[in-house]
């Protein structure tokens, strides 16, 4: 299944409504594109990441869904209701601040009970869900506490509470993990998808980390440039990217340039520049461009000191010869650099998957590379 | 202390600086306006009694020190002129201090509130007027305010009055002055506290449902008190002892205790009575500045 399907609404079936439907939104500063006619739909419940480098627009569009911004063109539709033009504090929709922005003048509780206030609920009632917030998050005990009492997990969990205190339709976060150091954020994502599932809201989250999003989201939109460069499952993304910029930017990846040379059945033969010729699995898509390039993930390429045994498909299997150029032992996994015989370079990756006192392969030895062409994806150039 | 161990040998010297300062340019000549306010007025040079001469000896010391009374105290509190004086002193300077802050507050925040690159010129012009000696500014203000001054001309042409209005000697001339005076006293220290506002605090209170008005109430005024605070105190404290602008643009009819104090001083040369009232001054200064420095004690603790 193409991770278009996946964005294009079905109709009828009453889950499948988009709660949030971003249409051709644009918007410009001075005569920078910061976002460019991004069109998405949001299903009720999911857990969504806008993944992209610093510049690509995710801030702007998440900024224009909380209100913060308003869009040049385009429509924003909560429910089917355009919210494009309204202020934040008249939408049903919250922020968690990449700051965290917790007001330091008040305490944990009255930033907990801060936009319960404005919406004029009683006070037992605000009582009651401050309380039961403040379990949720583990607070208990430091109800009193300002800010700046906090460690950077206590502050965070205090913004997580204060942001969904409202119960949101949508909740938007803003690099919600990046102020925490990696051990906290391990297990504050774990968290934060528990109490996405059990408060049953829909969370749109920012990140640059990728390994945050795929962690996280059920869908990824990887934005470029202000444009939504795909928007699929982690797994879509990661094993069917649609663009060599996607593949390139989402994990680790080799690219090697090459003419397809032939069409044979559901295989492409393509030359390439420095690997020889590949034969990779056609995809459905592809344009009549000849010139494309072949992209291989470094963990689905094999080492061996001999070439495989010729057995019943080995013809079909890619095959190249080549001397190791160095080796990065990372701890799970080492990272190998191939100088191929036909002059490319490749990266491989191979788990570690016994305690040994040395790599499989060391810097200076013969090897064979081969991979399957099913692990080749084409890509326009 | 722990906080004294932080401290290395020459950075305590340094420490040591202020102090000196402090002893040397404040609690010195205090003590002599102590001592002068102990004294008696006296038909001589210097025009009081007693004068401690160290050379006399210490029985002449003695005699000296035994001869120093509260007398002039007693008289200040006992007359009904310097209670008025030190009475209208604190009420005048309220009420100024009070429209400084309406009128400096709004002008902070929009400060605070302009594109970055805007904001030195900002500050610029709200510091240019010091440029100008004070007293000729407050002169300029009796040329506008006058009779046939600017305002009243300006007034008549535009047909808001049909007669001149009495501007100079009054009340509002004073606060007029006033109000132009101190006002970058004011505006500063609260742009200082408003340029520092995290503006993320304010999207998160729109986020949470505030509407602009109350953003403001529940989340800008309570997190620029403490510029608000620096700025009254920095409004308050001189305008109690004011004497030139009163002076210059107010009417004669009642004083403020700095022109009581100069009366004493240079018509009347009662120093010791001038220097009583000095001390009693810096007696009624000294509460507001304990407030605020209890209120900076607890915004250092939480901080």
């Amino acid at each position: 299944m193409g991770p278009l399907s996946e964005t294009t609404p079905q109709a009828g079936a009453d889950a499948a409504l988009p709660l949030l439907r971003i249409d051709a939104v644009g918007k410009q500063f001075g005569g920078f594109t910061a976002v460019d006619g991004v069109s998405l739909d949001i299903k009720p419940g999911e857990f969504f990441a806008l993944l992209g480098p610093s510049g690509c627009g995710k801030t702007t569009l998440l900024r224009m869904l909380a209100g913060f911004e308003t869009p040049d063109s385009g429509r924003i539709l909560l429910h089917g209701k355009d919210v494009a033009q309204m202020p934040p504090h008249q939408r049903p929709v919250n922020m968690m601040f990449q700051s965290y922005a917790l007001f330091p003048h008040l305490n944990v509780r009255d930033n907990i009970a801060f936009g319960l206030r404005r919406a004029g609920m009683p006070r037992a009632e605000i009582n009651a869900r401050v309380a039961e917030l403040v379990a949720l998050v583990r607070l208990e005990g430091l109800e009193k506490r300002r800010p700046e009492q906090l460690s950077g997990g206590q502050r965070q969990r205090v913004a997580l509470a204060r942001a969904v205190a409202r119960r949101p339709q949508l909740l938007l976060l803003d690099e919600p993990l990046a102020a925490l150091d990696k051990k906290l954020r391990d297990s504050t994502q774990r968290e934060l998808l528990a109490l996405q599932r059990k408060l049953g809201l829909t969370f749109i989250v920012v990140t640059h980390d990728q390994d945050e999003a795929m962690t996280l989201a059920d869908r990824i939109g990887v934005m470029n440039a202000g444009r939504l460069a795909q928007v699929a499952t982690p797994r879509q993304l990661y094993e069917e990217p649609h663009s060599r910029w996607v593949a390139e930017f989402v994990g680790d990846v080799n690219i090697v340039e090459g003419r397809i040379e032939a069409r044979e059945g559901g295989r492409l033969r393509v030359a390439t520049q420095g690997a020889g010729m590949l034969t990779a699995l056609a995809p459905r898509d592809l344009g009549d461009a000849a010139d494309v390039c072949v992209a291989i993930r470094p963990e689905k390429i094999r080492l061996s000191q001999r070439a495989p045994a010729d057995h019943a498909g080995a013809a079909t299997i890619n095959r190249l010869e080549g001397t190791i150029a160095g080796v990065n032992y990372l701890g799970s996994v080492s990272s190998y650099t191939i100088a191929l015989d036909g002059g490319a370079t490749l990266r491989a990756s191979l788990a570690n998957a016994a305690r040994v006192s040395a790599d499989a392969y060391a810097a200076g030895q013969r090897v064979t590379v081969w991979f399957a062409p099913d692990d080749c994806i084409v890509l326009d150039r | 202390m722990s906080a004294r161990n932080i401290f290395t040998r020459p950075a305590r010297l340094a420490a040591i600086a202020p102090y000196g300062w402090m002893v040397l340019f404040f609690l010195v000549p205090f003590g002599f306006v102590l001592k002068l306010s102990l004294s008696q007025v006296a038909n001589a040079q210097p025009p009081y009694l007693p004068v401690f001469d160290f050379g006399a000896g210490w029985q002449a010391l003695v005699a000296a020190v035994s001869a120093l009374s509260l007398d002039n105290f007693r008289l200040l509190l006992s007359d009904q002129l310097y209670l008025l004086a030190g009475l209208r002193s604190l009420t005048v300077a309220a009420t100024a201090t009070a429209l400084l802050l309406l009128i400096g507050y709004p002008i902070a925040y929009a400060m605070s509130r302009l594109p970055r690159r805007w904001q030195p010129l900002a500050m610029t012009l709200v510091i240019v007027p010091f440029w100008t000696s004070f007293l000729i500014r407050v002169y300029a203000w009796i040329n506008i305010l006058q009779h046939d001054g600017l305002l009243n001309q300006v007034l008549l042409a535009l047909h808001v009055v049909s007669e001149p209005v009495v501007w100079l000697s009054t009340d509002t001339a004073m606060y007029i002055g006033m109000v132009y005076s101190y006002l970058p006293f004011m505006i500063l220290p609260l742009y200082a506290t408003l340029s520092k506002l995290d503006p993320a605090l304010l999207e998160a209170a729109a986020d949470l449902g505030s509407s602009p008005l109350q953003s403001f109430w529940r989340v800008t005024l309570p997190l620029s008190l403490p510029g608000i605070g620096a700025g009254a105190l920095l409004c308050f404290i001189p305008l109690v002892g004011e004497f030139v602008i009163p002076d210059l643009l107010a009417g004669s009819d009642s004083l403020m205790i700095g022109q009581t104090l100069w009366l004493e001083f240079f018509t009347n040369r009662d120093w010791p009575v001038a220097a009583a009232t000095a001390v009693m001054l810096l007696l009624i200064l000294l509460l507001p500045l304990v407030i605020y420095d209890r209120f900076q004690r607890r915004q250092m603790v939480r901080s």
